[in-house]
């Protein structure tokens, strides 16, 4: 018998929270309460970074998505929606093989979950410390990740010449 | 930490597998976006879950997390831009309608 701690509810709390708000936001006929459940399901995602004790990337998260993205869809939701739209049903033929395809492959991920067996690494809770973080960010070799943080540097401002060029009135 | 990463994992994928169901059966151009951003946030839980299970001294994963929201966001801006310039051009933005391209 495991010994129950706090932690263990704690995940559990969390596990419950992404699998119901993420069936919900497919399954919900109204658009807003999808985002809203969404919303949720990203703050859950949040906690379990913070519960890795990867507290920059909980508030990265937490700013970025449930702060900035959520804000655009709620948005973009009201601009194009009225407020009590119901969405129509999906048709049973496209049901059938997106459920085939979503529970075949959960069933595959789970097997192979369960056949494999993963080195066990003595479990090690620091937090990255800011200055290593930023060192590797800005690092040019070994270990450091300099390309990448320019090419999306380039790809954000593309990103906002191309939003605000597509999204103007002509 | 007593808790298997397995247990992280499985969430992923049941968060992985709903978001491939919402994007095969939605009609609607932003729910479809919605369940995409279930879908790149899974993945997001995966590569955290593998840096601190097995390779704690490392970094790869919380840096490709870190790019992966910051890609994730882009994105999600310039769909948008697109969807509301559908929107005022066919006034609907249901999948069903966007045959403009269509040959």
């Amino acid at each position: 018998m495991i010994e129950l701690k706090a932690i263990h509810v704690v995940f559990a709390v969390l596990a419950l929270i992404i699998v119901v708000f993420s069936i919900m936001t497919v399954t919900t006929r109204r658009i807003l309460r999808a985002a809203t459940y969404l919303l949720f399901v990203l703050f859950a995602v949040a906690a379990l970074f913070f519960q890795l004790d990867y507290q920059f990337l909980g508030a990265v998260q937490l700013t970025i998505y449930a702060g900035g993205i959520i804000v655009l869809y709620v948005f973009s939701i009201l601009l194009t929606h009225g407020v009590g739209d119901k969405q129509d049903l999906p048709e049973k033929k496209k049901v059938i093989p997106a459920l085939v395809a979503s529970l075949g492959g959960l069933a595959l991920a789970g097997y192979m979950l369960y056949q494999e067996t993963f080195p066990a690494v003595p479990y090690d809770a620091t937090d990255p410390d800011m200055k290593v973080v930023g060192a590797a960010l800005m690092g040019l070799g070994e270990g450091g990740y300099i390309f990448p943080f320019e090419v999306i540097s380039v790809f954000l401002l593309a990103c906002i010449i191309g939003g605000i060029l597509i999204a103007r009135k002509r | 930490m007593d808790i298997p990463m397995q247990c992280y994992l499985l969430v992923a994928a049941v968060m992985f597998f709903c978001g491939i169901y919402g994007f095969i059966t939605r009609h609607n151009v932003l729910a479809m976006l919605i369940s995409l951003e279930l879908i790149l946030n899974a993945v997001n839980i995966n590569f955290v879950v593998f840096n601190r299970f097995l390779y704690p001294e490392a970094l790869e994963g919380y840096f490709f997390t870190l790019f992966s929201i910051g890609v994730a966001a882009g994105e999600t801006a310039v769909a948008i831009a697109i969807i509301i310039n559908i929107y005022r051009n066919i006034k609907n933005i249901k999948v069903e309608n966007l045959d403009n391209m269509k040959f």
